[in-house]
């Protein structure tokens, strides 16, 4: 029963997209007042349905409903209630449904938290989000209903979920991406608003920032998430792959960090409106491509769900008709002459020029690579695969060079800047970068160049921003005024800046110095790795809930000092008979040590084990986490409140006039 | 360009990218290009992994086998291993072609995950993978008893490649060899 109500809801909400798509539309195109207000309140029925329909799903995945095909085919009545939660989306049908879910919850939160927007402007973006909608909803009901059951014959017990999800981190991965990839359908629906309304200016761009913020916030957190699950659970230690499906989120967050820049310029000074407009397109659609790749079947990778060409066939039809139809609203409406507005070539505009070059050079070499196979199998030239030393080699030095104007940025001024000034303002940053850059290499031997050069660079960036910082203190009376003169978005910029060194500096000094051994090792056996003992005390067998495993146990001692007891286990599961490294991991700031367990060798208990010594791997996590920190502390701003407020006072004084 | 013109670019390059996905979603990324197909294993002459001899064609011909391209740096080769070694547990005749990989790295793998192969020719260089028309890691490709490829698998082998695809070849193959 409960299986078909979620059904039935999801029709009603399909019902309830239409509505919402065509009805506060028609009303914009003959001014009729009553049907553009139905828009909020749509949004809002939209969200109520598609949540029942969620929450049926999920409920048919916690009571093991295994008559449900999708159930029986991704849970199991041993998995842990959380994991049977989490397998909801660990599958093609139920992503879609988190998806819509998602989708639904910014449509909501657009209607609820937009009024200050004039009526005509919300509702042309809450029907574009509508149409959206629309789009989804029908790919998961006519190509992939997860109501489907299996009736007669459901089985006794489900197949499992794959053992490689049944993990924390993927409980709120997916979750977290989506949030950011369907986050950019916001500033693509404002866009759309705005091309429709011939109305792109200071305001527009002011709406849509905090929704791009927030979004791409979700989708550096999201990244984040998988890069570190692929580190600790694919159990070998890499946390990058250059994978299509990897490609697929990084490319709109790529597209979606140009568009926050870009943004700035067009809110602050009216400039790069077509651009940025273009971009807040590009970021979107770069999210149903990769909702396309991943799904479609038409690249390979270790990630992709199970693929249909009747699915990638929709998604296609689907991204023709969303990203064709923009573009060409685009090509037919974008001021076309560029704007009045003048800048001075060394100016802080043209430092976000250079940051949008940048990363739209990054998205396309990454759309690139990652379509590269595909197009040489649609001419017919063969097949290739495009690995990371293709992405490396051009991704490393285009934020080699990205990284110098990083701290030019924040000290500049708008429209006209002097390069006598910015050499007054950096050159002590500029010395004691140079002087870090030579001298904190040498607290790790052997001596490396690269990681000098990183060093060199990220503290460049940060010197300049804590030059900027205090240049700001002492412009107050005393540094408390200083400081409380502080925009949040300011705050917001410099910790996402500092999360960005933090990340470069992280990536670089972890591929130069990380030090690895496959050994065979019987318990008894110890070995020293970059200065750490690893002693296999024993090996013991344990029982998971829904798996056996083998546990290797191991001590870490330093110089004769207890560090940390590390257990790295080889685990059977028993539904699927699939078996998983889980390594065990000893996390800290400066450095991880990682013990995975191989294969048994030979009769004599001896494994093959993976030991690894990772310096500062956890800056570039604790990196990203302080971007998306930064850029929901920018949201914070009160003159995206203050708007509000002053909307409301005047609507209020129109009232009382009337 | 006038400037209206130039804002028409982005749609034009979208419709280039729509007709390549277009065309990809008719492909399968595992299914190969024809041009080995019913001709010989190419000539080599290569060190064998964690062996001084070198092998040839020679030392693969004889059986019907599977020749599978790998490499310690490909990501679906660790996903491809487990399935593998189940087939060489069934008595699948694979020999492996380590392409374009450190000698250690790939002895390590070994060690670790278990070995499936009979043996390993080093294809450091990836002399013999340009010679076979190796596009990328993993490949498979499935000998006759004379040496012949006759059919290649781009993309990793699992369950539903095997059994749909390689296994009712190679049984062909197999039975034929058996056949006085």
């Amino acid at each position: 029963m409960i299986p078909e109500l979620g059904h039935f809801a999801l029709i009603i909400a399909l019902c309830l997209a239409l509505l919402l798509a065509l009805v506060p539309a028609w009303g914009t195109w003959r001014g009729n007042s009553v049907a553009m207000a139905l828009a909020p309140s749509l949004a809002i029925g939209l969200l109520v349905f598609v949540g029942i329909s969620f929450s049926c799903l999920s409920a048919a995945f916690l009571q093991d409903d295994f008559s449900v095909k999708l159930v029986a085919s991704h849970s199991n009545s041993l998995l842990p209630p959380i994991y049977k939660f989490s397998a909801v989306w660990g599958n093609h049908e139920g992503s879609l449904m988190l998806w819509v879910l998602i989708l639904s919850l910014w449509t909501a939160a657009v209607a609820l938290f937009s009024s200050q927007l004039p009526l005509l402007v919300l509702s042309r973006v809450l029907s574009v989000m509508g149409a959206i909608g629309v789009g989804f909803l029908s790919f998961t009901l006519f190509t992939s209903n997860p109501f489907a059951r299996l009736l007669p014959g459901a089985p006794a017990d489900g197949s499992d979920l794959n053992p490689l999800l049944q993990d924390p981190g993927l409980i709120i991965h997916p979750p977290l991406l989506y949030m950011g990839y369907v986050g950019f359908s916001v500033a693509f629906s404002f866009a759309i608003a705005a091309l429709l309304g011939g109305r792109l200016d200071a305001s527009w761009a002011r709406w849509s920032r905090p929704w791009t913020n927030i979004a791409w916030a979700f989708l550096t957190l999201g990244i984040m998430l998988g890069s570190w699950w692929a580190y600790y659970e694919l159990g070998w230690g890499g946390w990058w792959f250059w994978d299509p499906v990897e490609n697929a989120s990084f490319m709109p967050w790529l597209a979606g960090t140009a568009l926050i820049h870009s943004l700035a310029a067009t809110e602050k000074r009216g400039l790069f409106k077509s651009w940025t407009v273009l971009l807040a397109i590009f970021a979107f659609s770069l999210s149903l491509l990769g909702t396309f790749l991943v799904r479609s079947g038409v690249l390979t990778s270790v990630h992709a769900f199970a693929t249909d060409p009747s699915r990638g066939m929709f998604i296609l039809v689907f991204l023709a008709v969303v990203v064709g139809g923009s573009l060409t609203l685009y090509a037919f409406r974008a001021p076309a002459v560029s704007s009045r507005v003048s800048f001075a070539w060394v100016s802080r505009e043209s430092l976000l020029l250079c940051n949008n070059v940048v990363f739209l050079v990054a998205t396309l070499t990454v759309l690139f690579g990652t379509l590269f196979p595909l197009i040489v199998d649609a001419l017919g030239l063969g097949k290739v695969s495009v690995g990371p030393p293709y992405f490396n080699a051009v991704f490393v030095p285009l934020m080699a060079l990205l990284v110098p104007f990083m701290s030019l940025g924040p000290v500049s001024r708008w429209k006209r800047d002097a390069v006598s000034r910015w050499g007054r303002e950096l050159a002590i940053p500029a010395a004691v970068a140079v002087l870090c850059g030579v001298t904190l290499p040498l607290l790790h031997a052997p001596y490396n160049v690269w990681v000098a050069l990183a060093v060199l660079l990220s503290s460049w960036l940060v010197l300049g921003l804590a030059r900027d910082f205090w240049q700001r203190l002492r412009s107050g009376s005393d540094p408390v005024q200083g400081l409380s003169r502080l925009t949040p978005g300011y705050c917001g910029m410099l910790i996402a800046h500092l999360g960005f060194a933090a990340c470069v500096t992280g990536i670089v000094a972890t591929s130069q110095y990380a030090v690895e051994h496959d050994l065979k090792m019987s318990p008894g056996e110890s070995r020293v790795l970059a200065g750490y003992e690893f002693r296999f005390v024993e090996l013991a067998q344990v029982r998971g809930p829904n798996f056996v495993a083998d546990e290797a146990r191991f001590e870490v001692t330093r110089d004769g000092v207890f560090v940390a007891a590390l257990h790295p286990q080889k685990r059977r599961y028993l539904a699927s008979g699939s078996v998983m490294t889980e390594a065990a991991i000893d996390a800290g700031l400066f450095r991880d040590l990682f013990v995975a367990m191989g294969e048994p060798v030979g009769s004599s208990g001896a494994w093959a084990i993976r030991l690894h010594y990772k310096p500062l791997v956890r800056w570039m996590w604790l990196g990203a986490i302080l971007m998306a920190v930064g850029a929901f502390t920018a949201v914070l701003d009160k003159r995206y409140r203050r708007q509000r407020e002053v909307v409301h006072s005047s609507h209020e004084a129109a009232l009382r006039g009337a | 360009m006038g400037p209206r013109l130039k804002l028409f670019l982005p749609l034009l390059l979208f419709a280039l990218l729509a007709i390549t996905l277009f065309r990809g979603l008719g492909l399968d990324p595992g299914a190969m290009p024809s041009a080995l197909l019913d001709r010989p294993l190419p000539a080599f002459s290569l060190p064998g992994l964690g062996r001084t001899d070198l092998l040839s064609e020679a030392d693969v011909v004889g059986q019907a086998a599977l020749l599978n391209v790998w490499a310690t740096w490909c990501v679906s080769c660790r996903v491809e291993h487990p399935y593998l070694k189940q087939l060489a547990e069934q008595g699948v005749p694979i020999f492996g072609i380590n392409y374009k990989d450190d000698d250690g790295a790939a002895q390590r793998w070994l060690d670790e995950l278990g070995n499936p192969y009979r043996f390993n020719i080093a294809d450091r260089e990836g002399t013999l993978g340009l010679d076979l028309g190796v596009y990328g890691a993993p490949e498979t490709y499935l000998l006759d008893t004379n040496g012949v490829v006759r059919y290649r698998h781009a993309g990793v082998v699992d369950e539903k490649v095997w059994q749909t695809i390689l296994e009712p070849l190679y049984r062909e193959l197999h039975k034929g060899s058996n056949a006085p």
